[in-house]
Parts: C-alpha cells; structure tokens; sequence
C-alpha cells in the first residue's frame, strides 16, 4: 500500500469542516436513539401540566395574572439547561470507548472534537426547544412581548446552556465513566435550577436560599428572559445572564480545551 | 528520501506516571513492509509505546519518527501517515458500519464521496458488506474488530499500529484476525503489532521485540528466540518427588537451555531442539534408570519460557497499564 501525501490542510475553514463532521456523527445518532430525547422532553412536560395545573391554582404571582406566563419561561430555561448535561455524558462515553483515542490519532483539528460535540448539543437542545414551545402553546403560554424580545430571549436561553455545556464537557472530561458522569453533571442542577426564581418569587424563600437564589445566575436568566417574553421592563436582568453566559464560556472553555489537551498527553 | 529510513524508529524512550516508570528507555526500528510483534506481559510498557507513537503522549524523553517525521515536533503530519487499532474496538456504535468509515475518511480530508467510496471497499474487503447500512451496537465482537481496523485503514496508512488486536476475541475470530492481518502483511503495510501471545507473534511478526519493564530485553526473528529459549519442551512428571534430582541430571546432557525443576508438581521441563526425537530418547533414559514415570509430555514454548529464559522470572501478571 502506498502512502498518501502527508498534506495536512490547516487553518480556520477546516476546524470548521472538522467539527462539522464531529457534529454530524453525533446528529445522525439522535433519530436512532428516540428515547434519549422522549427523556429529555417528557421530564419538562411533567413540570409543566405539574406546576400549571396542580400547584398553579394555589400559585399567585403578583404582578402576572396567569401562572404559566411566569413559569414557562422558567421551564424554558431549565430544560436547556438540563439538555446540556448530554455533552458531558457524550464525552466520557467517547473517552471510555476508546473513541477519542481514535480520533486524536487522526489528521484532524483535536479542538473539533469538542466544538463538534457541542454543535450537536446546540442543535439538539433546540429541537428540545421547539417541542417545549409548542406545548407551552397547547397550555395557553403566549409572547406578550415583542418579536425581537422573544427572538433575543431565546438566544440567551442558548448562549446559557452553551456555556453549561462546556461545565459539563469539563466534567465530562475528568470523572473518566459515564456513569459518573450522568450524576456528577446532573445532581448539582437541580438546586440550581429550583432555588432560583424560575418556579416562584425569591421573595418567599427563607433567609439563607433566598441569598443564593438572589446571586444564582439561573435567577438572572429566568428573569431576563420572562420579562423579554411577556414585555415587561428587563432592567439589568440580560445584561447580567449574557455577562455570566459569556463569561462562564469563557472560563469553562479554556479550562475544558486544557484538560482535553492534557488527557492523554 | 523517506525509503532510507526504517518506518518506525524509537530511540530511548522513557515515560513516567506518577511513581511509575512505565518505559525505561524503550529502542525499536520497524523496516518498511515488514511486521514488529511487541511482546509482553500486561504492563511492560507496550500500549504506552505504541501511545507515544501514534502521539497520544509525550515521551519524557527519547524520540520517534514515522516515516522520519518526528512524533513530538509535528504531530500532525504524523497522524497523516498512520493508522491505530487500540486495544478496545473505538467504533461508534450509535452509526452503521458505513457511517463510522466515513466519518473517519472525512477526517482524513476525503472528499464526502470519496470517504463513502473508500468505505464501501474497506466493507467489501473486511466482509461486512451485508451489515453496511446496520447500526454497529447490533455488531458481534468479530465484526467489530474487524470494523475497527478497517478504519484505521481509510487514509491508507503508511505504519499501521495494532494494540493487542486479538485480545477479548473468541478462538475462531482470532483465526480469522490471523488470517486478515497477514493478508494486509502481505500487501506490504508495515506494521507494528502489540500482543501477549508467544504464538501471535510468532505466526504474524517477521521481528519479535520483547519488552518487559518498560525496556526491550531482546529481539530477533521468531526462530532466532526461540533458539535462545530453547525450542518445545518435554515435561517429566515423576511419581516419587525424590527421583527429581536424578531425572534432571539425566537429562541434562539433551537440554538445549536451562532445565526447570518444580518440586510441588513433580516436574522436570526440559528445553529440547527436537522433540519429537528426544520423546523416545528420554523415555528409555529413565526406564533405564529405573524412574517411575506418572506423565511425559511435550510443549511448545510459552511467553512464560520466553521471560524465565531472558529475565529469569515468569511473566508474571501485572496490573494493566495505566494511562492517564
């Protein structure tokens, strides 16, 4: 057998079309795994007929007439938060497989593998998204706000589970088994998911929850993007969740692209 | 330029992790188109090496080429010219057999068509035409393995690396491996194989390089050892533990290495030349003598002869080398 050239395309536009394969691998999967998303769906929708239609009698919102306006977009958030604790789990089932020991022999970028599985979680949490928005509709959820409003809310839900997702590829990264990987992404969203404003004012909480519910970035999420949804004033809300979106990726970025680097090396 | 210098050259590696020496100074050079059989027990050091090789890790110190380019200074030109088979089957098993060799090929910079074209004649040629369009976790241990190598063939490498390729496989898809790795031999694909079994390399490997504590104890072709070690052997196993001592010195003149005496089994493990001739020899020696004689039997030569021969202690079983 004779070898091929040792031409070794570089630059931008291939770590691009790498992690566009990288990304592709991981799409294909996801029509063949319809359970995976099923999970994903109908643990959000459970919440939501829960809390519309069990607790939502007895829930009063002052200043929102109907308790879905308030929490749906609390949900929102929190199911694309949860979605983005795949990447993690992606990742050690890679790692554990041998997989990425594969790829890392290859010619390829090493940083698609990351950005392509990432790629994926964006593309997948957003088909979540858009099956949550329709039942949200079935259950008389509306955008009271603006169309820019609306649009604007829903990227910031993405740019925060995005930012997530590197926590989790971090997490992904060193627990080294999946299944250590499931709880140790997962069980630390729950509080920081419910102690926050997305179910209920902060006001309500006793002292000590509702300080972490006061400084918990999940707050500032909920709120900015439920006053974008219903058209009420967002005050420094966006600025905030976009400030801890932006530097969570920043942060967690860099530390999962080291710790990917140093893995094997 | 590249045909004067061997495929694979590795000059004193080391590698430490933690507080473990893992390679002590590893030297190994594979010719163009012909196989390397790296021999050990688990934990000599041989996944480490091969790690280094195809850059998944750094050498502490020494250093490799594949083809004269240097695994440390340009990583990926080297991942250009090679392809890994580790020792788990690294298939993708959410995809069909297809859909993982494309990607690969995709990887490699083919063309999207070109990928599926290369991936069709890899399935053709590895039989696994009629499970093409199936999803992999369906596949059996055999198909998988051979899905594996057939990927790390898509960019036509010029070294291929394959980590204990029969490890964890059932006896007949062993055979089958057997078969499939000496046709790609014979094709000319240098090769570098990791294996545990004195018979696999044997059978595969044109150089044997034995490893054991993270350095090479010996090399040479598989007749060349098994000369050092002393070809089969022929095991005498007394009834009375006391006429030990006289079988062995009987023998002694007829072994063509170091006898073993196991006191706990009765044994006397004579390393012959030829065996099939010594049989009859031996049996009449120690009918002569008056030995009562419980069981004669003759052996091929283990990996444990190999290591009690070079290093004077058996292969024992190490943990399974880690890396981190």
């Amino acid at each position: 057998m004779t070898a091929v050239q040792t031409h070794v395309p570089d630059g931008p536009i291939w770590v691009a079309r790498d992690s566009w394969t990288e990304a592709l691998r991981h799409l294909r999967a996801i029509p063949r795994n319809p359970e995976q998303m099923i999970f994903v769906i109908v643990q959000p929708v459970m919440f939501v007929l829960l809390f519309v239609y069990v607790f939502g009698g007895e829930i009063e919102i002052p200043g929102y007439d109907s308790y879905r306006q308030y929490l749906l977009p609390g949900i929102f958030a929190q199911t694309v938060l949860f979605g983005s604790s795949f990447t993690g789990v992606g990742l050690a089932d890679d790692l554990q497989k041998g997989i990425v020991d594969r790829l890392r022999s290859l010619p390829m970028h090493q940083s698609a593998v990351l950005v392509g599985r990432l790629l994926s979680d964006l593309v997948r949490n957003v088909a979540t998204f858009g099956v949550m928005l329709l039942v949200a509709f079935v259950v008389g959820f509306r955008f009271e706000g603006s169309i820019v409003g609306a649009v604007g809310a829903t990227i910031l839900l993405f740019a925060f589970s995005h930012a997530f997702s590197w926590i989790q590829a971090l997490i992904g990264l060193s627990v080294g088994s999946v299944e250590a990987a499931n709880s140790a992404g997962f069980i630390w969203m729950f509080p920081l998911t419910f102690v926050s404003s997305a179910f209920v004012r902060t006001e309500t909480m006793p002292g000590p929850l509702r300080w972490f519910a006061d400084v918990n970035p999940f707050t500032a999420l909920t709120d900015a993007v439920r006053a974008l949804y219903n058209g009420r004033e967002v005050g420094s809300d966006v600025v905030v969740a976009l400030g801890w979106a932006v530097g969570l990726t920043a942060v967690f970025a860099f530390l999962a692209i080291r710790k990917f680097s140093s893995t094997t090396r | 330029m590249s045909d004067l210098v061997p495929a694979v050259v590795a000059e004193g590696l080391t590698k430490r992790f933690g507080g473990t020496e893992a390679l002590r100074g590893v030297d190994l050079e594979v010719e163009r188109a012909t196989v390397l059989g790296v021999l050990g027990p688990n934990g000599a050091g041989k996944t480490t090496t091969v790690r280094i090789l195809t850059t998944l890790l750094r050498p502490d110190a020494g250093r490799a080429t594949i083809d004269g380019v240097d695994v440390v200074a340009d990583p990926r030109r080297v991942r250009a010219l090679i392809g890994l088979t580790g020792q788990y089957a690294a298939v993708d098993e959410r995809l069909t057999g297809l859909e993982n060799l494309e990607i690969v090929g995709r990887l490699f910079h083919l063309r999207p068509a070109e990928a599926k074209r290369r991936g069709g004649e890899l399935l053709e040629r590895f039989d696994l035409v009629s499970a093409a369009d199936r999803v992999v976790k369906g596949y059996s241990g055999g198909m998988r393995r051979r899905l594996d190598i057939a990927m790390s063939l898509i960019g036509r490498p010029s070294v291929l690396f394959l980590d204990e390729p029969t490890t964890g496989l059932d006896p007949r898809s062993r055979l089958a491996m057997w078969d499939l790795i000496d046709e790609l031999v014979r094709e000319g694909t240098t090769t570098l194989l990791t294996t545990q079994y004195l018979d696999e390399a044997d059978r595969l490997a044109n150089e044997i390089a034995v490893i054991d504590h993270g350095r090479v104890i010996a090399r040479g072709t598989s007749s060349e050892l098994k000369q050092r070690i002393g070809g089969d052997r022929i095991e005498v196993t007394v009834a009375d533990a006391a006429d030990l001592g006289r079988v062995a010195e009987l023998l002694q003149p007829h072994a063509c290495a170091a006898e073993v005496v196991d006191a706990e089994r009765r044994q006397v493990t004579v390393p012959v030349a030829d065996a099939g001739g010594m049989v009859p020899v031996v049996v009449r020696l120690l009918d002569e003598a008056g030995v009562k004689v419980a069981d004669v039997g003759v052996r091929r030569p283990t990996l444990d002869d190999v290591f009690l021969e070079l290093t004077g202690h058996v292969a024992e079983e190490a943990d399974e080398e880690v890396a981190p």
